[in-house]
């Protein structure tokens, strides 16, 4: 299985995503520059944080006219696995890829924190390695991460189970009292209708060696790899 | 031509910004103040003299503005 990492001008974890694919899972990765225009055959790509074209205008909104974002469309209408963390998940909002928008952090403050998320759905590639209800410790690094969606996506998103993460005590407890930044019902990731696309805005690339604190990270890049190599065996037997 | 763009949160979505900085003007005084909301003015030069309503709106859903929480208006300044 290979990965990508999409670099736009001003992407700043694109390395972490790098390394912990590479250099800490040992899976074949890619830099992929945001002047591209195919993919490279690879089996997974990823959006990473950063601030992209210094989140002008809004978080994403120009990152979304890059030319790799074509492609980019491409592959996760073929079913292709996306994972848009942080700034990749607000491109991903942009581009339509994913339902709702990012609002600044109710706070308005520059959130750089642990926080714990509550694990919604495991029948998704990026959770299957997760127990139901889990609580991940990662951390979040964002301005705008006060995630929302009018109540009609809302509804839908609840109903299909898009809702991936919400944010969460450690024990699992979902109320306004662990919500960091404002996001509507807690949620800190959704996956698109079809489950393929995931967009999160905390970092598991910053929680996937022990002496960064956490490596509840790896739970999700190990789900994408064990979900694509299982779906590969099935369809050579 | 002159186009002046106005983009803003849409009504009922929480406006962070505008509750500090309606928060400011009361502590400076301005005790009548019920409500702020900011927004952003985006000033478009067009060459030729043809109808901008076309592109402008083109111009809004592609990349201007995010109708899943912002709406917006627009008027000619200058033809």
């Amino acid at each position: 299985m290979e990965f990508g990492v999409v670099v736009f001008p001003g992407s700043n974890c694109d390395r972490d995503c790098y390394w912990v694919v590479k250099d800490v899972l040992g899976y074949p990765c890619h830099y992929i520059w945001h002047e591209e225009r195919n993919l490279r055959g690879i089996d997974c790509v990823i959006l990473p944080g950063g601030f992209s074209y210094g989140d002008y205008l809004r978080a994403g909104a120009i990152a979304k006219t890059s030319p790799i974002m074509e492609a980019v469309k491409e592959f996760a209408d073929s079913g292709g696995l996306v994972i848009g963390i942080c700034n990749g998940f607000q491109v991903l909002l942009e581009a339509g890829l994913l339902p709702g928008a990012m609002l600044r952090n109710k706070n308005l403050k520059f959130i750089c924190d642990f926080v714990n998320i509550r694990v919604e759905n495991i029948n998704t590639p990026f959770t299957l390695l997760c127990s139901e209800g889990e609580v991940l410790r990662i951390p979040i690094a964002h301005m705008d991460g006060n995630y929302f969606a009018g109540s009609a996506t809302l509804d839908e998103l609840i109903k299909k189970r898009q809702v991936v993460f919400r944010y969460s005590s450690p024990e699992g407890i979902v109320s306004e009292e662990y919500n960091p930044n404002g996001a509507i019902y807690n949620i800190a990731g959704i996956v698109n209708e079809g489950g393929n696309i995931l967009g999160m805005m905390p970092h598991p690339e910053r929680a996937s060696e022990t002496i960064l604190g956490s490596t509840d990270g790896l739970k999700i890049f190990g789900s994408v790899i064990y979900w694509y190599e299982r779906s590969k065996r099935s369809k050579t037997q | 031509m002159k186009i002046r763009l106005i983009v803003k949160l849409k009504e009922g979505v929480l406006d962070p910004q505008g509750k500090a900085v309606m928060n400011s003007l009361k502590v400076l005084g301005f005790a009548n103040v019920s409500d702020v909301r900011v927004g952003k003015v985006i000033d478009i030069t067009l060459d030729g003299s043809v109808d901008p309503k076309e592109t402008v709106d083109e111009m809004c859903r592609k990349l201007l503005v995010n109708p899943v929480i912002e709406a917006y208006e627009w008027y000619v300044m200058e033809e």
